[in-house]
Protein backbone atom coordinates (compact mmCIF):
# COMPACT_ATOMS: atom_id res chain seq x y z
CA UNK A 1 0.00 0.00 0.00
CA UNK A 2 1.37 3.36 -1.03
CA UNK A 3 -0.58 6.41 0.08
CA UNK A 4 1.58 8.68 -2.08
CA UNK A 5 -0.79 7.93 -4.94
CA UNK A 6 -3.35 10.31 -3.45
CA UNK A 7 -0.89 13.19 -3.91
CA UNK A 8 -0.37 12.46 -7.61
CA UNK A 9 -2.27 14.37 -10.28
CA UNK A 10 -5.32 12.80 -11.94
CA UNK A 11 -5.48 11.65 -15.53
CA UNK A 12 -7.01 15.00 -16.54
CA UNK A 13 -4.18 16.70 -14.71
CA UNK A 14 -6.34 19.40 -13.18
CA UNK A 15 -6.31 18.10 -9.59
CA UNK A 16 -4.78 15.57 -7.24
CA UNK A 17 -6.43 12.21 -6.59
CA UNK A 18 -7.43 13.05 -3.04
CA UNK A 19 -9.10 16.21 -4.33
CA UNK A 20 -10.95 14.16 -6.91
CA UNK A 21 -12.26 11.88 -4.15
CA UNK A 22 -13.14 14.87 -1.98
CA UNK A 23 -15.16 16.36 -4.83
CA UNK A 24 -16.95 12.99 -5.14
CA UNK A 25 -17.74 13.13 -1.43
CA UNK A 26 -19.23 16.60 -1.93
CA UNK A 27 -21.59 15.25 -4.59
CA UNK A 28 -22.50 12.25 -2.43
CA UNK A 29 -23.39 14.44 0.54
CA UNK A 30 -25.30 17.07 -1.43
CA UNK A 31 -27.29 14.40 -3.29
CA UNK A 32 -28.13 12.71 0.02
CA UNK A 33 -29.06 16.06 1.60
CA UNK A 34 -31.59 17.12 -1.05
CA UNK A 35 -32.95 13.58 -1.45
CA UNK A 36 -33.48 13.41 2.31
CA UNK A 37 -35.58 16.59 2.27
CA UNK A 38 -37.82 15.17 -0.49
CA UNK A 39 -37.99 11.80 1.24
CA UNK A 40 -38.83 13.31 4.60
CA UNK A 41 -41.60 15.61 3.34
CA UNK A 42 -43.27 13.12 0.99
CA UNK A 43 -42.65 10.18 3.31
CA UNK A 44 -44.35 12.02 6.17
CA UNK A 45 -47.37 12.92 4.01
CA UNK A 46 -47.73 9.35 2.73
CA UNK A 47 -47.18 7.91 6.19
CA UNK A 48 -49.93 10.13 7.60
CA UNK A 49 -52.21 9.27 4.67
CA UNK A 50 -51.90 5.61 5.59
CA UNK A 51 -53.22 6.20 9.11
CA UNK A 52 -56.21 8.42 8.28
CA UNK A 53 -59.75 7.15 8.02
CA UNK A 54 -60.07 8.27 4.39
CA UNK A 55 -60.23 5.15 2.22
CA UNK A 56 -58.78 6.81 -0.89
CA UNK A 57 -55.86 8.36 0.93
CA UNK A 58 -55.17 4.94 2.44
CA UNK A 59 -55.14 3.30 -0.99
CA UNK A 60 -52.93 6.01 -2.47
CA UNK A 61 -50.48 5.60 0.41
CA UNK A 62 -50.36 1.82 0.07
CA UNK A 63 -49.91 1.99 -3.70
CA UNK A 64 -47.08 4.52 -3.32
CA UNK A 65 -45.18 2.33 -0.87
CA UNK A 66 -45.70 -0.85 -2.92
CA UNK A 67 -44.56 0.87 -6.11
CA UNK A 68 -41.26 2.16 -4.75
CA UNK A 69 -40.46 -0.89 -2.64
CA UNK A 70 -40.89 -3.55 -5.29
CA UNK A 71 -38.59 -2.23 -8.01
CA UNK A 72 -34.79 -2.41 -7.57
CA UNK A 73 -33.17 0.98 -7.02
CA UNK A 74 -30.92 0.51 -10.06
CA UNK A 75 -33.96 -0.05 -12.29
CA UNK A 76 -35.66 3.01 -10.78
CA UNK A 77 -32.59 5.03 -11.74
CA UNK A 78 -32.90 3.83 -15.33
CA UNK A 79 -36.62 4.57 -15.34
CA UNK A 80 -36.09 8.17 -14.21
CA UNK A 81 -33.07 8.68 -16.46
CA UNK A 82 -34.20 6.99 -19.68
CA UNK A 83 -37.87 5.98 -19.55
CA UNK A 84 -39.59 9.08 -18.14
CA UNK A 85 -37.97 11.56 -20.57
CA UNK A 86 -38.70 9.05 -23.36
CA UNK A 87 -42.39 8.83 -22.48
CA UNK A 88 -43.17 12.42 -21.45
CA UNK A 89 -42.25 14.98 -24.13
CA UNK A 90 -42.43 17.88 -21.64
CA UNK A 91 -39.77 16.26 -19.45
CA UNK A 92 -37.63 15.56 -22.48
CA UNK A 93 -37.88 19.17 -23.60
CA UNK A 94 -36.74 20.25 -20.15
CA UNK A 95 -33.85 17.82 -19.65
CA UNK A 96 -32.20 18.69 -22.95
CA UNK A 97 -31.83 22.25 -21.68
CA UNK A 98 -29.77 20.92 -18.75
CA UNK A 99 -26.10 20.07 -18.95
CA UNK A 100 -25.39 16.35 -18.31
CA UNK A 101 -24.15 16.91 -14.75
CA UNK A 102 -27.29 18.81 -13.80
CA UNK A 103 -29.46 16.14 -15.40
CA UNK A 104 -27.70 13.38 -13.44
CA UNK A 105 -27.87 15.35 -10.21
CA UNK A 106 -31.59 16.13 -10.54
CA UNK A 107 -32.35 12.53 -11.54
CA UNK A 108 -30.42 11.17 -8.56
CA UNK A 109 -32.17 13.49 -6.11
CA UNK A 110 -35.66 12.72 -7.42
CA UNK A 111 -35.01 8.97 -7.70
CA UNK A 112 -33.39 8.56 -4.27
CA UNK A 113 -35.87 10.97 -2.69
CA UNK A 114 -38.94 9.07 -3.82
CA UNK A 115 -37.32 5.65 -3.21
CA UNK A 116 -36.52 6.66 0.37
CA UNK A 117 -39.90 8.35 0.87
CA UNK A 118 -41.62 4.95 0.67
CA UNK A 119 -39.39 3.66 3.48
CA UNK A 120 -39.92 6.77 5.61
CA UNK A 121 -43.67 6.49 5.06
CA UNK A 122 -43.51 3.01 6.57
CA UNK A 123 -41.62 4.30 9.61
CA UNK A 124 -43.95 7.27 10.14
CA UNK A 125 -46.99 5.02 9.85
CA UNK A 126 -45.65 2.50 12.36
CA UNK A 127 -44.72 5.37 14.69
CA UNK A 128 -48.25 6.78 14.59
CA UNK A 129 -49.80 3.34 14.99
CA UNK A 130 -47.62 2.57 17.99
CA UNK A 131 -49.32 5.40 19.93
CA UNK A 132 -52.23 4.43 22.10
CA UNK A 133 -55.72 5.17 20.75
CA UNK A 134 -56.33 7.50 23.66
CA UNK A 135 -53.91 10.09 22.26
CA UNK A 136 -55.98 10.65 19.15
CA UNK A 137 -59.22 10.62 21.11
CA UNK A 138 -57.84 13.10 23.62
CA UNK A 139 -56.95 15.39 20.72
CA UNK A 140 -60.47 15.23 19.36
CA UNK A 141 -61.97 15.57 22.84
CA UNK A 142 -60.33 18.93 23.47
CA UNK A 143 -61.77 20.12 20.16
CA UNK A 144 -58.83 19.79 17.76
CA UNK A 145 -59.59 18.99 14.13
CA UNK A 146 -57.97 15.96 12.50
CA UNK A 147 -55.07 17.96 10.97
CA UNK A 148 -54.52 19.71 14.30
CA UNK A 149 -54.52 16.41 16.15
CA UNK A 150 -51.76 15.17 13.84
CA UNK A 151 -49.81 18.40 14.10
CA UNK A 152 -49.92 18.88 17.87
CA UNK A 153 -50.54 15.42 19.34
CA UNK A 154 -49.68 12.45 17.12
CA UNK A 155 -46.72 13.54 14.99
CA UNK A 156 -44.58 15.09 17.75
CA UNK A 157 -44.67 11.75 19.56
CA UNK A 158 -44.46 9.54 16.49
CA UNK A 159 -41.35 11.28 15.08
CA UNK A 160 -39.52 10.85 18.37
CA UNK A 161 -40.37 7.15 18.51
CA UNK A 162 -39.07 6.46 15.00
CA UNK A 163 -35.74 8.29 15.27
CA UNK A 164 -33.69 5.04 15.49
CA UNK A 165 -35.19 3.44 12.34
CA UNK A 166 -34.99 6.84 10.61
CA UNK A 167 -31.27 6.84 11.38
CA UNK A 168 -30.80 3.62 9.49
CA UNK A 169 -32.87 4.99 6.61
CA UNK A 170 -30.59 8.04 6.47
CA UNK A 171 -27.54 5.80 6.39
CA UNK A 172 -29.14 3.62 3.71
CA UNK A 173 -29.79 6.75 1.68
CA UNK A 174 -26.15 7.81 1.89
CA UNK A 175 -25.02 4.32 0.86
CA UNK A 176 -27.59 4.24 -1.94
CA UNK A 177 -26.14 7.38 -3.53
CA UNK A 178 -23.41 5.05 -4.83
CA UNK A 179 -25.98 3.63 -7.27
CA UNK A 180 -26.08 7.06 -8.96
CA UNK A 181 -22.75 5.92 -10.41
CA UNK A 182 -24.89 3.93 -12.89
CA UNK A 183 -26.13 7.13 -14.57
CA UNK A 184 -22.68 8.72 -14.42
CA UNK A 185 -23.00 11.09 -11.47
CA UNK A 186 -19.43 11.79 -10.30
CA UNK A 187 -20.07 10.92 -6.63
CA UNK A 188 -17.70 9.23 -4.20
CA UNK A 189 -17.93 5.70 -5.60
CA UNK A 190 -17.61 6.97 -9.18
CA UNK A 191 -14.44 8.85 -8.27
CA UNK A 192 -12.80 5.93 -6.46
CA UNK A 193 -13.58 3.54 -9.27
CA UNK A 194 -12.20 6.04 -11.76
CA UNK A 195 -9.03 6.30 -9.70
CA UNK A 196 -8.73 2.49 -9.48
CA UNK A 197 -9.16 2.07 -13.25
CA UNK A 198 -6.78 4.87 -14.19
CA UNK A 199 -3.95 4.07 -11.78
CA UNK A 200 -4.47 0.31 -11.22
CA UNK A 201 -4.26 1.10 -7.49
CA UNK A 202 -7.48 -0.76 -6.69
CA UNK A 203 -6.49 -1.49 -3.12
CA UNK A 204 -5.70 2.11 -2.19
CA UNK A 205 -8.73 3.55 -4.00
CA UNK A 206 -11.27 1.11 -2.55
CA UNK A 207 -9.75 1.40 0.92
CA UNK A 208 -10.16 5.17 0.73
CA UNK A 209 -13.82 4.80 -0.24
CA UNK A 210 -14.42 2.24 2.53
CA UNK A 211 -12.85 4.48 5.16
CA UNK A 212 -14.86 7.51 4.02
CA UNK A 213 -18.16 5.58 4.00
CA UNK A 214 -17.47 4.15 7.47
CA UNK A 215 -16.70 7.66 8.79
CA UNK A 216 -19.93 9.00 7.28
CA UNK A 217 -21.94 6.14 8.82
CA UNK A 218 -20.39 6.70 12.23
CA UNK A 219 -20.93 10.47 12.06
CA UNK A 220 -24.57 10.10 11.00
CA UNK A 221 -25.05 7.66 13.87
CA UNK A 222 -23.59 10.10 16.42
CA UNK A 223 -25.58 13.07 15.08
CA UNK A 224 -28.86 11.17 15.20
CA UNK A 225 -28.10 9.87 18.70
CA UNK A 226 -27.55 13.49 19.74
CA UNK A 227 -30.84 14.54 18.14
CA UNK A 228 -32.58 11.68 19.91
CA UNK A 229 -31.27 12.82 23.30
CA UNK A 230 -32.14 16.46 22.59
CA UNK A 231 -35.79 15.79 21.74
CA UNK A 232 -36.48 13.02 24.26
CA UNK A 233 -39.74 13.49 26.15
CA UNK A 234 -39.26 13.29 29.93
CA UNK A 235 -40.84 10.25 31.45
CA UNK A 236 -40.45 8.09 28.33
CA UNK A 237 -37.84 5.45 27.50
CA UNK A 238 -34.61 7.04 26.38
CA UNK A 239 -35.05 10.28 28.31
CA UNK A 240 -32.70 11.12 31.12
CA UNK B 1 -44.86 7.92 -27.68
CA UNK B 2 -45.78 6.72 -31.16
CA UNK B 3 -42.39 5.22 -32.02
CA UNK B 4 -42.28 2.74 -29.15
CA UNK B 5 -41.78 -0.88 -30.21
CA UNK B 6 -42.51 -3.47 -27.57
CA UNK B 7 -42.07 -6.21 -30.19
CA UNK B 8 -38.38 -6.16 -29.28
CA UNK B 9 -39.25 -7.99 -26.05
CA UNK B 10 -40.97 -10.80 -27.93
CA UNK B 11 -37.90 -11.18 -30.16
CA UNK B 12 -35.33 -11.43 -27.38
CA UNK B 13 -37.26 -13.12 -24.57
CA UNK B 14 -35.09 -16.28 -24.40
CA UNK B 15 -32.09 -14.05 -23.74
CA UNK B 16 -33.98 -12.10 -21.07
CA UNK B 17 -35.13 -15.36 -19.51
CA UNK B 18 -31.56 -16.65 -19.25
CA UNK B 19 -30.69 -13.38 -17.51
CA UNK B 20 -33.59 -13.83 -15.10
CA UNK B 21 -32.42 -17.39 -14.48
CA UNK B 22 -28.98 -16.13 -13.40
CA UNK B 23 -30.65 -13.56 -11.12
CA UNK B 24 -32.79 -16.24 -9.44
CA UNK B 25 -29.85 -18.65 -9.17
CA UNK B 26 -27.63 -16.02 -7.53
CA UNK B 27 -30.47 -15.02 -5.18
CA UNK B 28 -31.07 -18.61 -4.03
CA UNK B 29 -27.39 -19.44 -3.55
CA UNK B 30 -26.74 -16.16 -1.70
CA UNK B 31 -29.81 -16.62 0.50
CA UNK B 32 -28.90 -20.18 1.52
CA UNK B 33 -25.19 -19.44 1.91
CA UNK B 34 -25.96 -16.14 3.66
CA UNK B 35 -28.31 -17.75 6.18
CA UNK B 36 -25.79 -20.50 7.03
CA UNK B 37 -22.83 -18.15 7.32
CA UNK B 38 -25.00 -15.48 8.97
CA UNK B 39 -26.18 -17.94 11.63
CA UNK B 40 -22.57 -18.86 12.43
CA UNK B 41 -21.75 -15.14 12.63
CA UNK B 42 -24.69 -14.55 14.96
CA UNK B 43 -23.50 -17.37 17.22
CA UNK B 44 -20.02 -15.82 17.19
CA UNK B 45 -21.44 -12.38 18.06
CA UNK B 46 -23.31 -13.85 21.01
CA UNK B 47 -20.36 -15.99 22.06
CA UNK B 48 -18.82 -15.59 25.50
CA UNK B 49 -15.39 -15.70 23.87
CA UNK B 50 -14.73 -11.93 23.68
CA UNK B 51 -12.25 -11.80 20.76
CA UNK B 52 -14.53 -13.97 18.61
CA UNK B 53 -17.54 -11.78 19.39
CA UNK B 54 -15.55 -8.65 18.58
CA UNK B 55 -14.28 -9.94 15.23
CA UNK B 56 -17.80 -10.98 14.22
CA UNK B 57 -19.27 -7.63 15.29
CA UNK B 58 -16.54 -5.77 13.42
CA UNK B 59 -17.19 -7.73 10.24
CA UNK B 60 -20.95 -7.18 10.42
CA UNK B 61 -20.67 -3.46 11.15
CA UNK B 62 -18.15 -2.93 8.38
CA UNK B 63 -20.29 -4.72 5.79
CA UNK B 64 -23.38 -2.80 6.88
CA UNK B 65 -21.78 0.62 6.68
CA UNK B 66 -20.46 0.51 3.12
CA UNK B 67 -22.52 0.46 -0.10
CA UNK B 68 -23.19 -2.93 -1.70
CA UNK B 69 -21.84 -1.56 -4.98
CA UNK B 70 -18.48 -0.94 -3.33
CA UNK B 71 -18.50 -4.45 -1.85
CA UNK B 72 -19.24 -5.93 -5.29
CA UNK B 73 -16.26 -4.12 -6.80
CA UNK B 74 -14.04 -4.95 -3.80
CA UNK B 75 -14.63 -8.67 -4.18
CA UNK B 76 -14.39 -8.59 -7.96
CA UNK B 77 -10.87 -7.25 -7.48
CA UNK B 78 -9.93 -9.13 -4.28
CA UNK B 79 -11.15 -12.69 -4.95
CA UNK B 80 -8.57 -13.51 -7.65
CA UNK B 81 -5.79 -11.98 -5.52
CA UNK B 82 -6.85 -13.97 -2.46
CA UNK B 83 -7.14 -17.12 -4.53
CA UNK B 84 -3.59 -16.58 -5.74
CA UNK B 85 -2.34 -16.11 -2.19
CA UNK B 86 -4.10 -19.25 -0.96
CA UNK B 87 -3.10 -21.58 -3.80
CA UNK B 88 0.28 -19.96 -4.44
CA UNK B 89 -0.43 -19.73 -8.16
CA UNK B 90 1.90 -17.66 -10.31
CA UNK B 91 -0.74 -15.27 -11.60
CA UNK B 92 -4.19 -14.33 -10.27
CA UNK B 93 -6.77 -16.59 -11.98
CA UNK B 94 -9.49 -15.00 -14.10
CA UNK B 95 -12.57 -15.87 -12.10
CA UNK B 96 -14.96 -13.50 -13.82
CA UNK B 97 -17.66 -11.28 -12.42
CA UNK B 98 -20.36 -13.98 -12.78
CA UNK B 99 -18.63 -16.31 -10.33
CA UNK B 100 -17.13 -13.75 -7.97
CA UNK B 101 -20.66 -12.37 -7.50
CA UNK B 102 -21.65 -15.60 -5.70
CA UNK B 103 -18.90 -15.10 -3.13
CA UNK B 104 -19.71 -11.39 -2.81
CA UNK B 105 -23.39 -11.89 -2.13
CA UNK B 106 -22.96 -14.80 0.29
CA UNK B 107 -20.47 -12.80 2.36
CA UNK B 108 -22.39 -9.52 2.14
CA UNK B 109 -25.83 -10.94 2.90
CA UNK B 110 -24.37 -12.95 5.78
CA UNK B 111 -23.92 -9.66 7.66
CA UNK B 112 -27.62 -8.82 7.26
CA UNK B 113 -28.85 -12.36 7.95
CA UNK B 114 -26.57 -12.38 11.01
CA UNK B 115 -28.47 -9.47 12.57
CA UNK B 116 -31.81 -11.18 11.87
CA UNK B 117 -30.66 -14.49 13.35
CA UNK B 118 -29.14 -12.70 16.33
CA UNK B 119 -32.52 -11.12 17.07
CA UNK B 120 -34.10 -14.56 16.60
CA UNK B 121 -31.68 -16.28 18.99
CA UNK B 122 -32.12 -13.53 21.57
CA UNK B 123 -35.89 -13.90 21.39
CA UNK B 124 -35.62 -17.45 22.79
CA UNK B 125 -36.20 -17.48 26.57
CA UNK B 126 -33.13 -18.21 28.68
CA UNK B 127 -34.91 -21.14 30.30
CA UNK B 128 -34.81 -23.06 27.01
CA UNK B 129 -31.02 -23.04 26.95
CA UNK B 130 -30.92 -23.90 30.65
CA UNK B 131 -33.26 -26.81 30.06
CA UNK B 132 -31.14 -28.02 27.15
CA UNK B 133 -27.98 -27.99 29.27
CA UNK B 134 -29.91 -29.64 32.13
CA UNK B 135 -30.81 -32.66 30.00
CA UNK B 136 -27.13 -33.00 29.16
CA UNK B 137 -26.84 -31.41 25.70
CA UNK B 138 -23.60 -29.61 24.88
CA UNK B 139 -23.42 -26.13 23.25
CA UNK B 140 -23.68 -27.33 19.64
CA UNK B 141 -26.46 -29.80 20.41
CA UNK B 142 -28.54 -27.24 22.31
CA UNK B 143 -28.09 -24.76 19.47
CA UNK B 144 -28.91 -27.27 16.74
CA UNK B 145 -31.77 -29.05 18.47
CA UNK B 146 -33.36 -26.39 20.68
CA UNK B 147 -32.46 -22.77 19.96
CA UNK B 148 -31.89 -22.49 16.21
CA UNK B 149 -35.03 -24.32 15.04
CA UNK B 150 -37.20 -21.93 17.08
CA UNK B 151 -35.16 -18.85 16.16
CA UNK B 152 -35.37 -19.80 12.51
CA UNK B 153 -39.12 -20.29 12.66
CA UNK B 154 -39.71 -17.00 14.46
CA UNK B 155 -37.58 -15.12 11.98
CA UNK B 156 -38.74 -16.88 8.79
CA UNK B 157 -40.88 -13.96 7.51
CA UNK B 158 -38.04 -11.48 8.13
CA UNK B 159 -35.52 -13.80 6.44
CA UNK B 160 -37.80 -14.09 3.41
CA UNK B 161 -38.35 -10.33 3.26
CA UNK B 162 -34.58 -9.86 3.32
CA UNK B 163 -34.36 -12.40 0.48
CA UNK B 164 -36.75 -10.28 -1.60
CA UNK B 165 -34.48 -7.29 -0.99
CA UNK B 166 -31.55 -9.49 -2.02
CA UNK B 167 -33.40 -10.45 -5.21
CA UNK B 168 -33.62 -6.74 -6.04
CA UNK B 169 -30.02 -6.01 -5.01
CA UNK B 170 -28.67 -8.67 -7.37
CA UNK B 171 -29.47 -6.23 -10.20
CA UNK B 172 -26.34 -4.26 -9.20
CA UNK B 173 -24.07 -6.94 -10.69
CA UNK B 174 -25.15 -5.70 -14.11
CA UNK B 175 -22.80 -2.76 -13.48
CA UNK B 176 -19.92 -5.27 -13.70
CA UNK B 177 -21.24 -6.23 -17.12
CA UNK B 178 -22.79 -9.47 -15.81
CA UNK B 179 -25.77 -10.71 -17.81
CA UNK B 180 -28.35 -10.92 -15.04
CA UNK B 181 -31.94 -9.85 -15.78
CA UNK B 182 -31.15 -6.12 -15.82
CA UNK B 183 -27.82 -6.75 -17.58
CA UNK B 184 -29.51 -8.76 -20.34
CA UNK B 185 -32.18 -6.08 -20.82
CA UNK B 186 -29.52 -3.37 -20.78
CA UNK B 187 -27.45 -5.05 -23.46
CA UNK B 188 -30.47 -5.39 -25.76
CA UNK B 189 -31.52 -1.83 -24.93
CA UNK B 190 -28.12 -0.50 -26.03
CA UNK B 191 -27.87 -2.72 -29.12
CA UNK B 192 -31.34 -1.91 -30.47
CA UNK B 193 -31.62 1.61 -29.00
CA UNK B 194 -34.75 0.51 -27.15
CA UNK B 195 -33.93 1.88 -23.69
CA UNK B 196 -37.44 3.09 -22.90
CA UNK B 197 -39.17 -0.20 -23.75
CA UNK B 198 -36.59 -2.48 -22.15
CA UNK B 199 -36.20 -0.65 -18.86
CA UNK B 200 -39.95 -0.13 -18.53
CA UNK B 201 -40.43 -3.87 -19.11
CA UNK B 202 -37.79 -4.75 -16.52
CA UNK B 203 -39.40 -2.42 -13.97
CA UNK B 204 -42.84 -3.97 -14.52
CA UNK B 205 -41.58 -7.56 -14.26
CA UNK B 206 -39.62 -6.81 -11.09
CA UNK B 207 -42.63 -5.06 -9.62
CA UNK B 208 -44.96 -7.98 -10.33
CA UNK B 209 -42.50 -10.61 -9.05
CA UNK B 210 -41.60 -8.77 -5.85
CA UNK B 211 -45.20 -7.79 -5.17
CA UNK B 212 -46.29 -11.41 -5.54
CA UNK B 213 -43.44 -12.64 -3.35
CA UNK B 214 -44.18 -10.11 -0.58
CA UNK B 215 -47.85 -11.10 -0.72
CA UNK B 216 -46.85 -14.76 -0.30
CA UNK B 217 -44.60 -13.88 2.64
CA UNK B 218 -47.50 -12.01 4.26
CA UNK B 219 -49.75 -15.04 3.78
CA UNK B 220 -47.10 -17.35 5.22
CA UNK B 221 -46.63 -15.05 8.17
CA UNK B 222 -50.32 -15.33 9.04
CA UNK B 223 -50.31 -19.09 8.63
CA UNK B 224 -47.26 -19.93 10.69
CA UNK B 225 -47.84 -17.32 13.39
CA UNK B 226 -47.55 -19.05 16.73
CA UNK B 227 -50.49 -18.40 19.01
CA UNK B 228 -49.04 -17.44 22.35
Amino acid sequence: MDLGIFLETTADGDMLWWQSIASGLKWTLSTAFFAWIIAFVIGSLIGVARTTSNKWLLRLGNAWVELFRNIPLLVQFFVWYFVIPGLVPAVKAWVITLDPTQHQFVTAIVCLGLFTSARIAEQVRSGIQSLSRGQRMAGYAIGLTEPQTYRYVLLPMAYRIVIPPMTSELMNLIKNTAVAYSIGLAELFFRTREMAEMTFRYFEAFTAATVVYVIIAMTANRVMAWVERRVAVPGYMGSK
Amino acid sequence: MGDLDFGVIARVWPYLLSGLQYTVQLTVVAAIGGVIFGTLLAMARLSSIKPLAMVAAGYVNLMRSIPLLLVIFWFYFLVPVLWQTITGAERPPSIGAERSAYITFVLFEAAYFCEIMRAGIQSIPRGQVGAAYAVGLDYWQSMRLVVLPQAFRNMLPVLLTQTIILFQDVSLVSLLNVTDFVGAAGKIAQRDSRLVEMYLFVAIIYFLLCWLLSWLVKRLQQRIAIVR
